[in-house]
């Protein structure tokens, strides 16, 4: 955000301190410095993360955004790129790994697989995107996304940060924010808050099966 | 094949050997021999002790679903290079065990595991059996033509409800949870305690003799991953650590396990393509090679001379822009933070530039087809090529050579730390630089010539130490021994078309077997396809290298420390793409 964009205009400054003052809100300064400061998390889940790290090197150069501060510890990173295929084995980590950064924090989904399980959708494993689990600021649609492409959901994050209002944000209200519950592994991947729903379904009698002959009617 | 008539004297030795063991396997475009469970040792030992297959390529296993019956397929080679040995078991499909090679292989270790996982085949006397891609305690064998997974539709692609009508709708609305998951009856989920890891907590029990000790310290074990800056993605070891000493290391996969095989059997032949340049996503052209001559082998087709070059730049140009980028990040695991790797990607970046030029994408190239390659290369891309391989590329690895070889640090950190021997090498089925830094001249474009690369000059690198340093120097070696082939490529590639007959979208592939393999940047890249004539492959194998690779990853690491625990990692250099598929 340039100068400009800080200064309130509504309020005159004497000319002769223009060059010193700048008058402006609390949201728009606070906003400015952390969108322009995000430290994402040193995080690679599949292929994608190779073009994260692309991204970070010296051609697409994320550091001209205020972003090249990767830290491999969630206690210490802002905004998590989940930069691959999220699978079921791996899907309490990541749960555990957002419970542990510090608020504020973003989550990015990079490429079809985070945002919704890609080509690997079907598979048995694989958990058909990660906002299932966390919570997701930005998409990046591509598989995988091109560095332009991440940059661009970077700079989405950043108006998106811009945006905020701190007597509304999350973590700015009182009282503490819940850990989101980490997922079990079973028999099958178990989110702890569909326990009841896969009591009953399991409990379920068995249909009595009708043979229906696919496409019986058009034949 | 079309010999169906002429027997392997091979086989026919291990026949006439084994008459009452061994029979042929004489199924239309089969070969091999198939060996009764209870007499797999002995013919294994043959082979390995009186014909020289000292090498256990492969191991995994297949569903003749509807049939009852099972197959667990071995492929063991030479070591001074040739043809496979193809040997299959029978089983059926309750309770099936199969006596395990490790103890005569132990670089069957982790396959056995992997088959074990996915077919729920037994290996008797294993020493570590458990599940390894995924959880203990998962529902079921997943790769059972019978199992289906909870967003299942049908056996083939395309879709009926996606292709021709084109009403398809979200499957995880139909399944009553919303959501790719499905239970047991009955289940009742508090049972479960969600604790995976104790199986492998107890495989790493080792016999604590204070006595032998100078100074009694606790012994400690350390998880290194799944989410760790030095495991290069979602890698995981467990380590036992004597004060900084390494006892006992486990490696855990399968965090990133996509399900590729499961998928691929249902994919049609060349939808496949694009997928296989997710397995190892550092050398997606070397994949596309690999599986392209698999499925040419039983399709009984040639590529155009043209196509072949093509080919061979790209895999080589792979080659190049992979070993660059593992050299950095070898220097990232020892603490020379993030420059060298800055400059490898620098290269990385130029060659990506090429594959975009070629193939519409950086990374994901989806670039080769059944007889030839999906566009041919202009001119201007020809240049830019040369450019790379006469004008920048040498001088840039003579500079990173010069950099990093004879750095007093990396020379301290990296020699004699995590050394297989030769012999160890081999038996542990490791493959690629890896190998050929413990001194075996072994390199499928060598020991099993494919493509173009027997008219081809180049040298096989190896040394002699088998250690961390050694594996770092074959790699810049094979990045010279890369761009001397280059240069020969471009100046003689051919004019002319770059597919045989006309592009085909649903591929005809006669039944039959086949496995393939490609020397890729981390080693033999196999693929073991069956085709039973329908559109898609009946059973699709991929035998991934680095997977292999870190069969003897314990072994090389029990001594050292735990920060070359890092190198030593750094140097196998793994893709988990590939590793866990
Ligand atoms: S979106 Fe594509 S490139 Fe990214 S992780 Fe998934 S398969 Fe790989």
């Amino acid at each position: 955000m340039a100068e400009n964009d800080l200064n309130n205009p509504e309020i005159d400054i004497p000319d002769e301190l223009k060059q010193q003052i700048a008058v402006t809100t609390l949201d728009r300064i606070y906003n400015w410095s952390r969108s322009n400061s995000l430290w994402p998390m040193m995080f690679g889940l599949a292929c994608c993360a190779i073009e994260m790290i692309c991204t970070a090197a010296s051609r697409y150069d994320l550091s001209r955004f205020g972003m090249e501060v990767m830290r491999p510890s969630p206690r210490q990173a802002d905004v998590m790129i989940v930069s691959g295929t999220v699978t079921k084995k791996m899907v309490p980590q990541i749960v555990r790994l957002y419970n542990q950064m510090s608020e504020p924090k973003y989550v990015i989904a990079m490429g079809a697989c985070a945002s919704g399980g890609g080509p690997f959708k079907e598979g048995y494993n694989v958990v058909p995107g990660v906002d299932k689990f966390i919570p997701v600021d930005v998409y990046v649609a591509g598989c995988p996304p091109t560095p332009q492409a991440l940059l661009h959901g970077l700079i989405t994050l950043q108006k998106k940060i811009e945006g905020e209002h701190i007597p509304d944000t999350r973590w700015y209200k009182k009282g503490e924010v819940e850990a989101l519950p980490i997922p079990i592994l079973g028999p099958d991947l178990m989110d702890p808050r569909h326990f009841e729903l896969i009591r009953e379904e399991t409990h379920k009698p068995l249909p009595v099966v009708d043979v229906i002959i696919e496409g019986g009617e058009t034949a | 094949m079309s010999e169906q008539t002429a027997i392997h004297p091979l086989y026919a030795q291990l026949i006439s050997k084994f008459p009452d063991s061994v029979v042929r396997d004489d199924r239309a475009g089969f070969n091999g021999v198939v060996v009764q469970p209870l007499n797999l040792l002995e013919v294994v030992k043959e082979l390995r002790d009186s014909l020289g297959y000292d090498y256990l390529s492969s191991v995994t296993a297949a569903d003749d679903f509807p049939e009852e019956r099972l197959e667990v397929i071995y492929h063991l080679f030479k070591s001074v290079g040739g043809a496979p040995a193809v040997i299959k078991v029978f089983l059926g499909r309750e309770e099936p065990v199969v006596p395990s090679l490790t103890p005569m292989y132990p670089g069957a270790e982790l396959q056995e595991r992997e088959v074990w996982d996915l077919y729920g085949i037994r290996f008797a006397n294993h020493p570590d059996l458990r599940r390894i891609l995924l959880w203990e305690g998962f529902q079921g064998f997943p790769l059972r033509k019978d199992w289906k997974e909870p967003l299942y539709e049908e056996d083939v692609k395309p879709f009926k409800s996606r292709w021709p009508e084109g009403k398809g709708e979200r499957k995880e609305l139909l399944n009553p949870y919303k959501d790719n998951v499905q239970y047991p009856r009955e289940f009742e989920p508090s049972t479960v305690s969600g604790d995976v890891d104790q199986a492998m907590y107890k495989s790493l029990e080792y016999s604590d003799d204070p006595n032998s000790r100078v100074i009694k310290t606790d012994q400690l074990v350390v998880n290194l991953g799944p989410q760790h800056p030095s495991t290069h993605g979602v890698f995981r070891m467990a380590v036992v650590l004597e004060g900084e000493t390494i006892v006992n290391l486990k490696p855990v996969v399968g965090y990133l396990h996509r399900n590729h095989e499961k998928i691929g059997e249902r994919n049609t032949w060349l939808q496949n393509m694009p997928y296989t340049d997710r397995l190892d996503y550092l050398a997606p052209m070397s994949n596309n090679f690999g599986y392209a001559i698999t499925v040419e082998k039983l399709m009984g087709i040639v590529p155009t001379e043209r196509a072949e070059y093509i080919r061979v730049m790209m895999a080589e140009l792979t080659r190049i822009a992979s070993h660059t980028m593992t050299t950095g990040f070898l220097l990232n695991d020892l603490g020379a933070y993030f420059t060298p790797a800055l400059y490898a990607l620098e290269e990385r970046e130029l060659i990506l530039d090429v594959f975009e030029e070629v193939a519409g994408s950086r990374m994901m190239v989806n670039y080769f087809r059944f007889g030839g390659v999906v566009r041919d290369v202009s001119p201007e891309v020809l240049k830019k090529i040369k450019h790379l391989v006469y004008n920048r590329l040498p001088r840039k690895i003579d500079e990173l050579d010069k950099y990093i070889s004879a750095n007093e640090i990396v020379r301290t950190r990296c020699e004699g730390v995590g050394v297989l021997t030769a012999d160890d090498a081999i038996a542990f089925s490791t493959t690629g630089p890896n190998l050929r830094a413990s001194g075996v001249p072994y390199d499928i474009r060598r020991a099993d010539p494919y493509s173009i690369y027997e008219s081809l000059d180049f040298d096989v690198c190896t040394h002699d130490h088998g250690d961390v340093y050694d594996r770092y120097r074959v790699r810049i070696d094979e990045i010279r021994q890369s761009i001397r082939i280059l240069k020969q490529v471009l100046d003689r590639i051919p004019e002319g078309p770059i597919m045989a007959g006309k592009p085909q979208y649903a591929t005809k592939v006669p039944a039959g077997e086949a496995y393939g393999r490609v020397e890729g940047p981390r080693g033999e890249l196999g693929f073991y396809v069956v085709s039973d004539g329908k559109p898609n492959p009946k059973r699709y194998h991929v035998r991934a290298p680095s997977f292999i690779n870190l069969t003897s990853l314990a072994q090389m690491c029990k001594g050292a420390k735990v920060a070359d625990a890092v190198t030593i990692l750094g140097a196998v250099d793994i893709v988990l793409g590939e590793v866990d598929r």
